[in-house]
């Protein structure tokens, strides 16, 4: 075979598997959405579900956003300060690295270890079934998470902004703020909310952690279990059988896929605009 | 200049956040809340009753009622983690060991039907070919005159009342155990579903669960129905329990007593179990 | 009072950085504190998981979670790397605009949608069609592949495109076609971040739990499968369908806090694997 021939068959099978494997990524958030957008009504978003498989699912994405707040309220502070702390002050030490070590190691860990652990600690032995356990079980996953972003983007900031702002008799603090920061923010947020997207569709942890996900009602305080758009759609998916519970999964679907979307949609966007500052 | 507006912002609306947090706090009504979780089995009852009890007793109460089996319900209510756990089996002698306060009121009977595809044409099985059935020594429909196909067994977990009501009716009477190969679904709705959609499955489930999407058989020729299980015609019949540790506060108390009124009574029957007391 | 501002910030920071190891750090040993009695020999190659009658051996479930996860990365390598080589090297600007941010944007989608999509057609289809339950290792692999596919593609096109342009030029004056450019120039030089690509997608299809708990089918007893068509359970399942029920403080307590920490080492393993990979790639850059 000459190697004309060659190539061209190469060129088109590489050109038919990539377009093939887009597709199927594609034809499910199609298939969600075909399906799902039926039932896409205000009554639907803004009623209380009933009788398992009735109803809208209004308590449902309050109790997910409600969830995913308590999770940025304590991952990012203690994330982003980690963050700066790691790559401005601590010295490059064996301690560091160790730290370093752990957090990268903790990345990864699978949610439902950290489900384990918040069923066992935050609900068991602390505040039950409840908005507060399921924040702060979702906080723990995207911890390490923060705090690998937030160091990352402040290292990747040129050392002569540093010298520059030091020489014009700034403290190291008043260049971190002023310098610093300024330009590692961005990159900052682009992380902070690709976490919350993973937060955000994360089913195990909240379904160890924070209550049924058919609750019909909203919590009134952070010690009420709550219900959340995951833990509702793995119930009437696995539990329904009739087409109402089949079209209000692949409602309660789409809005979570939408919610999810439009966060990583904003991370990208983001990101693209500080491609573009840098050049 | 820019960036301290966007700092301001970000700050006014984390103090806006902060505030809401504890406003919502504060202003918490004096309702109070409900945590119910168990058998699955009783899941339909109690979520019923509890949105009739929220829009007529109480409007400012929130019931939060989840599923998880009798073993976690009766477990859960034992560790004080939520307020009236569920169960479809008696206590064991265990059990109340663990935990001597706990308190279980019956709020109705129910049965366990064996349930297959409604394609299937078994309609009729004698108590030891179920039990062969479940512990794997007959795998093929085609010895009861059925299609030449496995039988795709179903089953609950362990913790579940209804496996627990099932192993000691059908299965320790012949000294079976169920096998190994069965699949686990964790409620009576995933059974439910399961079946509906595999035509060569069998499974048990609550009487109270059987709908036109799936067919109960006969046992022995007795059919799977109400009046049967009344008469005692049908091997299997059990109690429904909601529990309390100790007293039930009063909230608890007034929710049980919705449940047992007429009202509560006649959403048991509507729903396909029996009656606390029949008349 | 400047100084003394920098130093009690200096403190914040110092605070917030021990906190989130300490509380990392808490997370790991409460883990092994809750897990570590029931970890021993038995255990690990123990072939019976009967929590009735105190017997915990996750050997089959050990072997079922590995199958299930190399075998999901093993389908988005033969679909993934093809469409990275496509994005990076072949597809025209435009195309490339288009595919690239939508493949990213698909990163993390939420695993239970995908599980719900598994169990409305993936297990019907293979019930119809192929036999068995439907609920099986098969099923497994689709889903799981499906889920790391963006991230496979989306971190194996950087890889790709991070190798210097002049590599290429060099190739191509030689007289070189692009594919034989590709295949011995690029590829090899891109191969350590292609591999970590893949060792992470491992780490997340074992870690993974909703959207494989949904439909690997969860026998009563687990087994050591036979064909990809069997039912099974992999450790994160198995610790879904029996927290609900385990008693505090009872050796089958135990024994689930121990598959979490199983769990928690394998993939940190994968994980450090995949930073290995990585490592390697750069120096030999």
């Amino acid at each position: 075979m000459n190697e004309q021939r060659k190539e061209g068959i190469v060129k088109a099978f590489l050109w038919v598997t990539g377009l093939t494997s887009v597709f199927v990524l594609l034809s499910i958030i199609f298939y969600i959405c075909v399906n799902g957008i039926g039932i896409i009504s205000l009554e639907f978003l803004t009623s209380y579900p009933y009788r398992f498989e009735y109803g809208g699912i209004f308590p449902q994405i309050v109790g997910s956003l409600l969830l995913v707040t308590i999770c940025l309220l304590f991952a990012t502070p203690i994330g982003v300060g980690s963050g700066i702390y790691l790559a401005e002050y601590a010295s490059d030490n064996i301690l560091t690295k160790t730290i370093r070590f752990f957090v990268e190691t903790l990345a990864g860990i699978p949610s439902i270890v950290i489900g384990l652990f918040g069923l066992a600690f935050l609900v068991h032995y602390l505040f039950g079934f409840s908005v507060l356990s399921g924040g702060l079980a979702l906080g723990f996953m995207i911890l390490p998470w923060t705090v690998r972003v937030s160091e990352e983007a402040i290292r990747a900031v040129p050392n002569s902004y540093r010298e520059a702002s030091l020489t014009l008799g700034a403290t190291k603090w008043q260049t971190i703020w002023n310098v610093v920061l300024r330009s590692a923010t961005p990159s900052i947020i682009t992380g902070i909310l690709l976490g919350l997207g993973k937060a955000i569709g994360e089913t195990a942890i909240v379904l160890l952690t924070a209550g049924s996900g058919l609750e019909a009602f909203l919590p009134i305080s952070i010690f009420d279990a709550v219900g959340s758009l995951p833990v509702y759609i793995f119930m009437l998916a696995t539990q329904g059988h009739t087409s109402a519970a089949f079209d209000r999964t692949f409602g309660a679907s789409l809005v979570l896929v939408t919610m999810f979307l439009i966060i990583n949609l904003g991370a990208l966007l983001l990101r693209n605009y500080l491609i573009k500052r840098q050049r | 200049m820019q960036r301290n507006t966007i700092m301001a912002i970000v700050i006014v609306a984390i103090a806006i956040v902060a505030i809401g947090l504890i406003a919502w706090q504060l202003a918490r009504p004096v309702g109070g809340e409900l945590t119910i979780a168990g058998s699955t089995t009783v899941l339909p009852i109690t979520q019923e009753c509890a949105r009739l009890y929220m829009e007529e007793v109480c409007p400012c109460t929130r019931i939060s009622v989840s599923g998880g089996g009798s073993g976690t319900g009766i477990q859960q209510v034992g560790e004080g983690l939520i307020d009236i756990g569920a169960a479809s089996r008696d206590l064991r002698s265990s059990e109340l060991g663990q935990w001597p306060d706990l308190q279980p009121v019956a709020i109705g009977k129910d049965s366990v039907a064996i349930i297959v595809h409604p394609s299937n044409p078994i309609d009729d099985l004698t108590l030891e070919q179920i039990s062969q059935i479940f512990a794997g020594d007959i795998t093929n429909w085609i010895d009861f005159g059925g299609d030449d196909a496995p039988i795709n067994l179903i089953t609950r977990e362990e913790g579940s009342g209804t496996r627990g009501i099932f192993e000691e009716k059908v299965m320790e009477p012949f000294g079976k155990e169920i096998a190994g190969e069965a699949l686990v679904k964790t409620s009576n709705g995933e059974v439910r579903a399961t079946i509906a959609t595999d035509e060569n499955s069998m499974a048990y489930l609550s009487l109270g669960y059987v709908d036109e999407t799936v067919k109960a058989i006969s046992i022995g020729g007795v059919e799977a129905n109400v009046e049967n299980v009344l008469s005692e015609d049908y091997p299997i019949v059990r109690t429904l329990w909601l529990i309390t540790k100790g007293t039930p506060n009063t909230l608890a108390q007034s929710f049980i007593d919705f449940v047992l009124s007429d009202e509560g009574q006649q959403v048991v029957e509507d729903l396909g179990y029996i009656k606390v007391k029949v008349e | 009072m400047r100084r003394i501002k920098e130093k009690i910030i200096e403190k914040i920071l110092l605070f917030s950085a021990t906190s989130s190891i300490l509380i990392v750090f808490f997370i790991i040993a409460f883990m092994f504190a809750e897990g570590w009695s029931a970890i021993n020999l038995d255990f690990i190659f123990g072939l019976i998981w009967h929590p009735k009658t105190n017997e915990f051996g996750i050997l089959p479930i050990i072997v079922s979670t590995i199958i299930v996860g190399v075998g999901a990365v093993l389908i988005a390598l033969v679909i993934g790397i093809p469409c990275a080589i496509f994005l990076a090297e072949f597809a025209p600007n435009w195309v490339r605009n288009i595919i690239k941010p939508s493949v990213e944007m698909l990163v993390g989608i939420p695993s239970i949608v995908l599980g719900f999509f598994g169990l409305m057609l993936i297990v019907p289809f293979i019930r119809d069609n192929l036999g068995g339950r439907g609920e099986c290792i098969l099923a497994g692999w689709i889903i799981l592949s499906i889920m790391t596919l963006p991230h496979v593609i989306s971190i194996s096109e950087d890889a790709i495109r991070a190798v210097p342009n002049s590599y290429r030029e060099a190739s191509l004056t030689l007289g070189a076609t692009k594919w034989q450019t590709v295949r011995n120039i690029t590829l090899p030089n891109a191969k350590s971040g292609i591999l970590a690509s893949l060792i992470l997608g491992m780490g997340n299809a074992v870690g993974e739990t909703m959207a494989v708990y949904m439909v690997i089918g969860n026998p009563n007893i687990p087994w050591i499968p036979t064909s990809i068509l069997d039912s099974v359970r992999v450790l994160t399942s198995t610790i879904v369908m029996e927290y609900g029920y385990m008693e505090w403080g009872s050796p089958h307590q135990h024994a689930l806090f121990a598959i979490g920490v199983v769990l928690f080492i394998l993939v940190a393993i994968i994980n450090l694997m995949a930073r290995y990979a990585i490592k390697r790639g750069m120096i030999g850059r």
